[in-house]
């Protein structure tokens, strides 16, 4: 009982105000957000989906670090490829590919770059000290 | 005692119980960004769950046969390539979806689609390309795309802007033009600076049946039915009280999470995660919702979950939990609903869970 006396008289002690805040968000507690955080940075763009806004967005990939779905009957491991891809030896191997056949792979196994497009042979074994995930370990609860 | 009317929960008009059944990964507080959880999905029978983490290692769970325990096989998949599929993305890479033919499969990124044959890894067809002459006139990205279950000539993506566009494939080689158009109309007298950002579509997916279609933006799932663009045919709000956080949302980029959503087997039930661990299921034939908790206080064998609430105002009665309370660096982003049964896995971060139905 006075547990529950305990729990309420905070609330109610700020109750009012609270209610005095919600009615002026009321409608649109929206507007009142974006009020807050023009205060904060006066020099925010109007317009949000401007270009700017989504330019930043393709730069960064995404605002938060990229997750992909995926089905089941295709594993990717397009990170993997990153280096090769980004330094343009890409291009400059696709362009090369006509009529040609594919080379075996050369003796520096680490560097995949070049002129073939990399079979999963070709790319470097995974780091030996690759840990196990926590979710495969442990005791079935 | 709280929970009188019980977990409650929706799924299919029976009134039964969520229960804990089994939590995989570690305890500790400290999360390395290797081992946060990043995909979680049932193959088709159900016999098989996955998941897929940041640090690029592949798990997979299998069901035993007597007793509903997953347990992990012997091997730990490493995500190592079978086949590497010539690079045709400059941008990061949001969906993959494989084709109801099983012979093609889709990728997109913010700008393009791209449509592969499983067999061919040096080239693709591109679908749908957004990019413009002139990146300055950029006004949306793609956000995802899904191919329709049945009908292997149909897709949709999503975009930033909230929208919807359903392709068909056998109208033109390059899907620029879209066949439907799905946008609910907005009230232009309550828009704000973050009204385009909460509309963003974070995940989109079709139902099993391939006649309606679930959007997730950041506050609310909507359902599609297919042959209705004009709106909605409904709208469940997943946590409106962070309506009224959005300045603070925005700050800590919390507002640009991506959530995703899924069906259960039926499609007679929706769920998806929100923060404080919460994950929020909709009964759509009931029009009852629950919030839950994936926590290791509820992970005792078959306890049953207690559903929770959170306070938006006023006086906060006892076992609710107020807004300003929830913690937003606890996001339930991904969750999956097996295919037949009454079992879910939900991804908390570094941990899974499995919750059961009491019957089943």
């Amino acid at each position: 009982m006075s547990q529950k006396q305990e729990e309420e008289n905070p609330a109610e002690e700020t109750g009012e105000e609270k209610q005095d805040t919600q009615e002026k968000e009321g409608i649109l507690p929206e507007r009142a957000e974006e009020a807050k955080l023009k205060a904060k940075y006066p020099s925010l763009g109007q317009k949000p989906g401007g270009s700017d806004f989504l330019m930043k967005r393709l730069q960064k990939g995404d605002y938060k670090s990229s997750h992909w779905r995926s089905h089941w009957s295709v594993l990717l491991c397009v990170y993997e490829m990153q280096k090769y891809f980004d330094s343009g030896d890409y291009n400059m191997a696709k362009a090369k590919m006509k009529n040609k056949q594919l080379p075996s792979a050369g003796p520096d196994k680490n560097l995949v770059t070049g002129d073939h497009i990399p079979t999963p042979q070709d790319l470097p074994q995974r780091k030996s000290s690759l840990v196990t995930s926590k979710l495969a370990g442990g005791q079935v609860e | 005692m709280a929970g009188a009317g019980g977990g409650g929960c929706p799924a299919g008009g029976n009134d039964f119980q969520w229960c804990f059944s089994q939590v995989k990964g570690a305890i500790d507080e400290d999360v390395a960004e290797a081992d946060i959880i990043s995909t979680v999905e049932f193959n088709c029978s159900g016999d098989l769950l996955a998941t897929g983490d940041k640090g690029g290692r592949v798990v997979i769970f299998q069901r035993e046969q007597e007793v509903p325990i997953l347990k992990p096989m012997d091997l730990m998949v490493e995500a190592s390539p079978r086949r590497i599929f010539a690079n045709a993305h400059t941008y990061h890479i949001n969906s993959i979806s494989v084709n109801s033919d099983h012979e093609t499969y889709l990728s997109a990124d913010d700008l393009r689609i791209n449509l592969w044959h499983l067999e061919i890894t040096d080239r693709s067809f591109n679908i749908v390309d957004i990019k413009p002459a002139n990146m300055e006139e950029l006004t949306e990205v793609i956000t995802a795309a899904e191919f329709h279950p049945h009908q292997c000539n149909v897709f949709v993506y999503s975009s930033s802007k909230g929208t919807i566009r359903l392709c068909d494939m056998r109208s033109s080689a390059l899907c620029d033009r879209h066949s439907k158009f799905f946008e609910e109309p907005e009230d232009p007298s309550s828009r704000s600076f973050f009204s385009e950002i909460i509309s963003s579509i974070s995940d989109v997916k079709f139902s099993h049946s391939g006649r309606y279609m679930m959007s997730r933006d950041y506050l609310s799932v909507k359902v599609w039915d297919l042959n209705m663009e004009s709106r909605p045919l409904e709208t469940h709000q997943v946590h409106e009280y962070l309506r009224s956080k959005l300045c603070s949302l925005y700050e800590n980029d919390c507002i640009f999470d991506k959530f995703e959503c899924c069906w259960n087997g039926s499609d007679s039930a929706i769920m998806t995660g929100s923060y404080n661990n919460f994950f929020r299921m909709f009964d759509r034939d009931t029009r009852r919702d629950v919030t839950l908790e994936a926590s290791r206080e509820s992970s005792k064998p078959r306890a049953s979950l207690k559903p929770r609430k959170v306070c938006t105002g006023g006086k906060r009665k006892k076992d609710e939990i107020s807004v300003d309370s929830l913690d937003f660096n606890k996001k339930i982003l991904h969750t999956a609903w097996h295919p037949a049964d009454s079992v879910i896995a939900v991804a908390a971060t570094n941990n899974l869970y499995i919750f059961q139905d009491k019957i089943n």
